[in-house]
């Protein structure tokens, strides 16, 4: 496998759908930000065949990992602190998402209100539906680009 | 703090005591007529709707207390480019509970996570009006005296009546209801609302002809299409006569098939049939006042003896 040094103070994101890392990066935002980080594509994996991995040295309680579990909800992360693992996770579909996706709907407050919090909240779980929590629009992963920040 | 957002705010054994209030108020107005003295409702209507902020303001007068406000954004601060949130801080300061109206879904919502008052939604754009849905519970309880085990018709838009969305998430919630949805092809009724159903385990059928149906119905919904949702003209026109509700439909149903109607209604009933005892719509505008009035005791949590 490529080698890509180890990091001090950030977040690994393993196990990501193999083509979806630079995805995940762009909601993240991460191109607004000075962070080093590592993308690496298409890396071999015994369960997965091949798979994405996202380095990001940071301050890892700066990153919402949010949009991580709307697009990717199979992600692992390691929360790394002082070069150890402090924390490994799968993600959970979050009961409330905040500031990741904007209401499309024009009839809703959030698209006239100022500084309004754009809130989806979890809706069925078992379907993975997530709602505006002003107008109960609902969010479709189909149409993700629309409806991300 | 208790607002009044959605009717599944709350549960069944509330809309229960809500009810018995409401009852208990029409049978015996004179003992809540000073209940809310020195109290003051503002409606804050940002969208006109004269019939609802003159309910919302006599039921508040019937209790004793007083009502100021405004309706028509034009008039208010909205125009003026103010916020819902500040509209609702500054109201808090003038008044004991709020009911607002606005064209925007979830500006109630928006409101009551900014109000030092109890917040009521009087319809925010085509999402909730929930104390529709509770006048509709009440005059369904009073007329057959239960709120389970029969069959109701919902005829017309049920595509985008948010009245009848409202009614059936709210019903589905009681025993043993069967649902009929009878509507054109074009307006029948979303899935959401079908796949709730069927999650929860209720039955129902759909129909394009209220004479197949009419005759099993213990109670009859009729709603009203509406011009604004449709983006053509010819639309509207071929659909907004597709039913007509007549004495010699009325022939047919049940001697207790009563017939509700969100108001204001156009073609869809028949002015022959007003008389008929069965024609239930101008009672429930009746107790739209009882219920608003046990909304605004309960929100303000007000017992009277
Ligand atoms: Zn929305």
């Amino acid at each position: 496998m490529l080698n890509v040094g180890k990091i001090e103070n950030g977040i690994v994101l393993d196990h990501i759908e193999a083509g979806k890392a630079m995805l995940i990066y762009h909601y993240l935002h991460l191109d607004r930000e000075d962070y080093q980080v590592a993308i690496i594509k298409n890396a071999r994996s015994n369960d997965m065949g091949r798979k994405d991995i996202l380095k990001v040295e940071c301050d890892p309680d700066t990153i919402s990992l949010d949009a991580v579990a709307l697009i990717e909800p199979n992600t692992t992360v390691n929360i790394i602190k002082g070069g150890v693992i402090v924390e490994k996770k799968k993600m959970d579909m979050p009961k409330e998402v905040f500031g990741v996706l904007k209401c499309h709907n024009p009839r809703c407050i959030s698209s006239i209100e100022q500084e309004l919090p754009h809130i989806f909240f979890l809706a069925d779980p078992k379907r993975k539906i997530y709602r505006c929590r002003y107008c109960e629009e609902k969010y479709s992963a189909g149409e993700r680009e629309k409806w991300f920040r | 703090m208790r607002h009044c957002l959605t009717p599944l705010d709350f549960t069944t054994q509330e809309l229960d005591q809500l009810f018995d209030l409401a009852a208990d108020i029409e049978k015996n107005p004179g003992k809540y007529s000073h209940a809310c003295d020195g109290k003051k409702i503002a409606t804050l209507f940002y969208e006109p709707s004269t019939r609802t902020r003159l309910s919302f303001e006599a039921a508040m007068m019937n209790l004793g207390g007083k009502a100021l406000g405004f309706a028509g954004a034009d008039q208010s601060s909205a125009a003026k480019g103010e916020s819902v949130a500040d509209t609702i801080r500054v109201v808090s300061c003038f008044a004991d509970i709020a009911a607002i109206r606005h064209n925007k879904e979830g500006a109630a919502y928006v409101a009551s996570r900014f109000s030092g008052i109890p917040v009521i939604n009087a319809g925010d754009g085509g999402h909730e009006h929930p104390t529709q849905t509770l006048l509709d519970m009440m005059t369904i309880r009073q007329l057959k005296g239960r709120l389970n085990h029969f069959t109701i018709g919902i005829c017309g838009d049920l595509k985008f009546g948010r009245t009848v969305h409202s009614l059936v998430k709210t019903l589905a919630r009681y025993d043993d209801i069967h649902f009929v949805f009878i509507s054109p092809p074009e307006l029948r009724v979303p899935d959401y609302i079908t796949d709730l159903l069927d999650e929860k385990g209720y039955t129902y059928e759909e129909c394009i002809k209220l004479e197949d149906v009419i005759t099993k119905l213990d109670l009859l919904y009729m709603t009203r299409v509406q011009r604004e949702r449709f983006f053509n003209e010819e639309d509207y026109i071929r659909l907004k006569d597709f039913y007509v509700l007549n004495k010699k439909l009325m022939r047919r149903a049940k001697n207790d098939m009563y017939v509700l109607h969100p108001l204001p209604r156009v073609n869809e009933i028949s002015v022959e049939i007003d008389k008929d005892p069965r024609a239930a719509y101008f009672r429930q505008v009746q107790y739209g006042v009882y219920v608003r009035m046990a909304l605004i005791l309960t929100l303000l949590d007000i017992h009277v003896d």
